[in-house]
């Protein structure tokens, strides 16, 4: 059981404040999404959570002790980060990028254990890329990529998982085949925490939702009570329908608002 | 089974034919290649001694020979060896650390700053020339070239910013070495200092051995101490530090490494560009381009490149010897070109 806190969080970008005072939890077993208009600190939020930026003021705590303070390879044990719009640099084959979310275990991708090897097929087998397993993954198409760098995070095993945009890049099959494996693993105990645009998707998939609009914590609960058109009017500048259909919530975006 | 699934299965098995061999013969047979180039090497001359004998003489005393191999010919191939070592090591960790096969010492006006420091040192008559001083200013203009290259060209840098601000201080850094030149009341020394920066390893000595060993153990060292996050790096740094990668550590480590090395090879070889881009380059294929696996062949296939150019320029006809740094730099720019032209389209936008 992992509880990941943000207490009165601020963070600065240079000289923005790009987060201020959020407080936040998370729990284990629960997929939350993290949803907000462009700018509005999601990727700020979520990098802190990993504990890859160091805060301006509060801090993030993972089961009471703080993430910056942990040991690095504790840490990444602990947490998988999915970085978005991540890339691979070398011609690396697929399977041997997956294996590089072995490394916090001090498994390297030529001497994988047997838990290793079995967490890596696993992984590869959730984010459906064994097809091309041995292909470098510099030929991949984009939304083959991010498949392949979900299956890096998944292979850590880590009991927390933290993905910005994951199905930024994907084809509705492959898009809803993602949301489930993260779904999965929530329902499996792991406490996940996803970035995503696609609202519709959001309410569908997420137990919880955080609205986050210029770095401030606007509602944090489920789906129903934060996609009202008065939130997303709000946070969006968008009028938006939102219906209840037999696959859940629908939400569509009709027009902009003029500025406030 | 679906028409999909065999397709993959036929791929994988063709790709498992084209697996590259394993990293240990691999290693292996760069060592064979070694060994048999370095008794080239002690053979190969002005006065050519048989192979056989020449080996003979490296134990037993065999006349006039012998002497021509254990005082002339044996400290050029070790030498020729370490800095040919040092350049591939350092070459593959800054192409690894700059997730670009483009880096290279030479390239970020390393070799240059080096010289300059070395120089400077000379110009101002504060030292011999086989003093320790020597690699040390030559260390601390390398580290100050390739630390200003990293820090203007900033985390996200393309590899044209980078390239462009190597060749500011490369520029920079000539012109130093120029102007104390210009400057120098000896004309003997001119000659003397010009055709050093070429790069050569004629009439080297054991002293000069002893001078560049400890630094470049030490440099390699370093740059192998970064070969594990290397490896994570290949996803970009956020992921890299998401896997408990300390960033600022392995900056420092490549960094410092490269800086070592190259101004030890500068103060005993002068300026040798380019196999620092080119040995990694061979080998990266060999390996499966994993960045951690790359390190130990590209320096030993540096080692190799460098002892057979300095077997060529033994051999080429002229009047004085070819420089051995004119020698690489033939040989290098072209691929160095070659390479941009088949990533233009990437280079252009990729963040190095």
């Amino acid at each position: 059981m992992k509880r990941l806190v943000a207490r009165s969080l601020s963070i600065d970008l240079g000289s923005r404040r790009a987060l201020s005072g959020v407080d936040l939890a998370f729990e284990s077993g629960r997929f939350a999404v993290i949803v907000g208009p462009n700018g509005a600190g999601k990727t700020t939020l979520l990098r802190s959570l990993a504990g890859l930026v160091t805060p301006a003021a509060g801090a993030v705590t993972l089961d009471g002790e703080p993430v910056a303070r942990l040991r690095a390879a504790d840490r990444a044990r602990a947490i998988a980060y999915l970085a978005q719009n991540g890339g691979v640099a070398w011609p690396l084959p697929v399977r041997d990028v997956v294996a590089l979310g072995r490394l916090p275990h001090g498994e390297r991708p030529d001497s994988l254990g047997g838990a290793g090897s079995r967490a890596v097929e696993d992984a590869m087998a959730a984010a459906d890329v064994r097809d091309f397993a041995d292909r470098p993954a510099t030929e991949l198409s984009g939304g083959e990529r991010a498949r392949v760098l979900l299956a890096r995070a998944l292979a850590t095993k880590a009991p927390v998982l933290l993905a910005d945009e994951p199905v930024a890049a994907l084809d509705p099959r492959h898009e809803l085949m993602v949301l489930e494996v993260l779904r999965a693993q929530a329902r499996a105990g792991a406490l996940v925490v996803a970035i995503m645009h696609n609202l519709t998707l959001a309410a569908r998939f997420a137990d919880e939702i955080v609205l986050l609009d210029r770095g401030r914590l606007q509602a944090h609960a489920p789906p129903a009570e934060v996609f009202t058109p008065e939130k997303l009017a709000a946070s969006f500048g968008i009028s938006a329908h939102v219906s209840q259909e037999t696959g859940g919530l629908v939400v569509v975006a009709e027009s902009p608002l003029p500025q406030a | 089974m679906t028409p999909g699934g065999a397709v993959a299965i036929a791929e994988a098995s063709t790709q498992s034919v084209l697996m590259p061999a394993s990293r240990p013969s691999l290693i292996a047979s760069l060592a064979i290649l070694l060994a048999a180039l370095s008794l080239a090497s002690l053979a190969v001359g002005p006065a050519p001694i048989p192979v056989v004998a020449a080996a003979k003489a490296l134990v037993s005393d065999q006349g006039s020979a012998g002497v021509v191999v254990r005082e002339i010919r044996l400290p050029r191939t070790i030498l020729a060896l370490l800095v040919g070592w040092i350049l591939g090591l350092t070459g593959a960790a800054l192409q690894g650390l700059l997730r670009n096969p483009l880096a290279d010492t030479s390239v970020f006006g390393a070799q240059q700053a080096g010289a300059l420091g070395a120089v400077l040192v000379l110009y101002f008559g504060l030292v011999g020339a086989l003093s320790w001083a020597l690699p040390v200013a030559a260390i601390a203009g390398a580290l100050v070239s390739i630390a200003v290259v990293v820090a203007v060209a900033g985390r996200n840098a393309t590899v044209v910013v980078l390239v462009l601000a190597g060749l500011a201080v490369g520029s920079l850094a000539g012109a130093g070495t120029s102007l104390a030149i210009s400057l120098s009341p000896n004309p003997f020394a001119v000659t003397e200092i010009v055709f050093w920066l070429l790069g050569s390893f004629e009439d080297r000595s054991m002293t000069h051995v002893w001078l560049a060993l400890p630094f470049i153990l030490a440099a390699s060292a370093l740059v192998l101490a970064a070969a594990p996050s290397l490896r994570a790096l290949a996803l970009g740094e956020e992921t890299a530090q998401s896997l408990g990668v300390d960033l600022r550590r392995l900056r420092l480590l490549v960094v410092a490494g490269a800086a070592v090395g190259t101004g030890a090879s500068v103060a005993v070889a002068g300026s040798i560009g380019f196999v620092g881009l080119v040995a990694p380059h061979l080998v990266r294929p060999l390996v499966g381009y994993d960045p951690a696996r790359t390190l130990v062949p590209a320096g030993l296939a540096g080692a190799a490149l460098l002892l057979a150019a300095d077997c060529a320029v033994r051999l080429i006809p002229s009047g004085t010897e070819v420089r051995i740094g004119v020698l690489t730099a033939i040989l290098g720019v072209p691929l160095f070109l070659w390479v941009i032209a088949r990533r233009k389209a990437e280079l252009a936008e990729t963040p190095a």
